[in-house]
């Protein structure tokens, strides 16, 4: 009970620290990078007298000492307050808010389709030529753009045969395509780490039992070698998270769909420093809880990391 | 197995020298100039005229792709030859520090790791600001971690290997023996994995054009082509599917030659 409560107390000061880091890293490189936030805000062509910008910095608590920014932006953060956007004058926590569903929903179900397809070639594909086949697909999936993938998708199955539609977000059809972009290089990817584990339990004297036994070769794989193929991809879920994070990105543009994609490019482009910093918290966040949920379901998978963590034994 | 594998990696070495020869002499290969706009040939379908068809201001495709290869290739070499040297410097040093210096290197660099590189670059062009130079050093940025990795642990073997030992022991002072005997076993396991980080970093680099945050138009790169057929995708498909195919033939080569030396290598060290 107490070796619990002292795993929970660690696991939580983890989080605090990650967060705590991503958000002094975003104010040491917006400090440190050359430029005059308010001349940026402004845009160039601007014509605003040094008084009026003076006025807007100290608005902003731009004049201040750094060391006094750091701590009030840190005594913000804490309170759950990113600040206001420069360009939307809104506050940031709102413009995240607002665009989370659809992104979120859209990585979702890529998540899912990608799973799903995953599986189903390592179930299914077998045998020397069928597995080099899938991996040479495999192989050129990873190398292709995701944002390549997602046009070649549109001008054939929306352009070409008309059976989505191009865009917009009133149908929910036109999640189809996206969602089907976003998911191909992280099933993918995770097909070939499940089919090396497969490859690997299959190779592993206990087969050799399990075969002996007269169980059938799917029966081996369903009950055994999956099991071993998802401990090594269940290490990989926060490379994949952030995987579909930044394909996200790409495939919001190229769907012209809204999402925290689009506002992030927003604020990229328009120098947003307050949104650019909210979202690398918020993947930040992402990044720890993925992590912390991996920490508590790998055991459950594999039991020798079971044994290793509450023996103490390394 | 060995023939095929033999014959894979030749296609991908001539695969990769036509890029090169792209690359380096564009105007030999190109049929056309990648920036002469032409209004009455806009938007034409491919044809012996124009390999790849023409874009909305009649401009020759192919020879846009051709001339991009210079660009893409180039990004692709440059950041993972400086990631390349920065990762080997400071995986080395990790090496060789003290332990809590290290472990805490290595924590930081294991969280950089744990993204891909895209989402690095992103957030690195998210800090810096976007122009063609800033996506340059963030896909730098971006591939350091890999090798970091990897040479810290290699130093750490090749310490204590017995090649260096003897030279030790010869009389060889600790720095020399250093450079000369492990500095060289670490940048040979290196450069296999950076054949692989070409790939990556050409795909990143691309992915940063097409969101617009590297260079403009009218520059012949291959992302920025592709954003560019974007709008006109229902009449002329062309235009972003050529350097689709060009990026994916270019990084599908290196991902294939790095795969098949590291095959050897590992079959040789064991």
């Amino acid at each position: 009970m107490k070796a619990a409560l002292v795993r929970i107390a660690g696991l939580a000061a983890s989080v605090v620290i990650v967060l705590w880091g991503a958000a002094t890293v975003a104010f040491l490189a917006f400090r440190v990078i050359p430029g005059d936030p308010v001349s940026v805000m402004l845009g160039p062509l601007a014509q605003v007298s040094e008084a009026v910008k003076d006025g807007i910095r100290a608005d902003l608590g731009l004049d201040r000492p750094p060391w006094e920014q750091y701590v009030t932006f840190i005594g913000q953060l804490a309170r759950g307050d990113l600040g206001e956007s420069y360009q939307l004058r809104m506050p940031v926590t709102e413009v995240i808010g607002r665009q989370l569903g659809p992104t979120l929903q859209l990585s979702v179900l890529a998540l899912l389709i990608a799973v799903v397809l995953a599986l189903a070639v390592a179930v299914f594909v077998r045998g020397r030529a069928g597995r080099a086949v899938a991996a040479g697909i495999e192989l050129v999936v990873l190398s292709s753009p995701v944002f390549w993938i997602g046009l070649v998708l549109l001008s054939v199955f929306a352009f070409g045969l008309g059976w989505f539609p191009v865009s917009g977000t009133r149908n929910p059809a036109t999640i189809v395509l996206p969602a089907i972009t976003l998911a191909l290089p992280v099933a993918a990817l995770l097909s070939q780490v499940l089919r090396d584990g497969l490859v690997q339990a299959e190779r592993m004297p206990f087969a050799e039992t399990v075969r002996a036994r007269g169980a059938s070769a799917s029966w081996f794989t369903l009950r055994h070698g999956l099991r071993h193929g998802a401990a090594s991809s269940v290490t990989l879920a926060a490379y994949l998270t952030g995987s579909v994070l930044g394909g996200a990105v790409l495939v919001e543009t190229v769907f012209a769909r809204p999402g925290l994609g689009r506002v992030t490019l927003a604020a990229i482009s328009d120098r947003d420093l307050p949104v650019i910093t909210g979202i690398i918290l918020l993947s930040a966040m992402v990044f720890v809880v993925v992590n912390l949920v991996v920490e508590l379901v790998h055991p459950l998978i594999d039991p020798r990391v079971r044994a290793t963590r509450s023996g103490g034994a390394r | 197995m060995r023939r095929a594998e033999r014959v894979l990696l030749w296609a991908a070495v001539a695969v990769l020298a036509v890029i090169a020869f792209a690359a380096l002499w564009p105007g030999v290969l190109a049929t056309g100039d990648p920036l002469q706009t032409d209004v009455r040939a806009a938007l034409l379908p491919p044809s012996s005229e124009h390999l790849f068809g023409t874009d909305q201001s009649g401009r020759d495709v192919y020879s846009r792709v051709v001339y991009g290869a210079g660009r893409s290739l180039g990004i692709g070499l440059l950041a993972t030859g400086v990631a390349l040297v920065v990762g080997l410097v400071v995986g080395a040093l990790a090496g060789v520090a003290p332990r809590g210096v290290d472990a805490a290197m290595m924590r930081v660099n294991d969280v950089l790791m744990a993204f891909p590189e895209f989402l690095v670059a992103l957030v690195v062009v998210a800090m810096l600001g976007p122009g063609p130079v800033n996506i340059a050093i963030a896909v730098t940025l971006a591939a350091v971690p890999v090798y970091v990795r990897l040479a810290r642990v290699q130093t750490r073997t090749l310490r204590h290997a017995e090649h260096v030992e003897a030279a030790r022991i010869l009389g060889v002072p600790r720095l020399r023996a250093f450079t000369r005997h492990v500095v060289p076993g670490v940048l040979g396991t290196l450069s296999v994995l950076a054949t692989i980080g070409i790939g990556s970093s050409i795909l990143a680099a691309a992915g940063l054009s097409f969101l617009g945050l590297g260079p403009s138009e009218p520059t012949p790169e291959w992302g920025l082509i592709l954003a560019g057929g974007r709008n006109v995708l229902g009449q002329a498909w062309w235009i972003s599917v050529f350097p689709g195919i060009a990026i994916t033939v270019t990084v599908v080569s290196a991902t294939v030659i790095g795969r098949i030396l590291r095959a050897r290598a590992d079959g040789r060290a064991t």
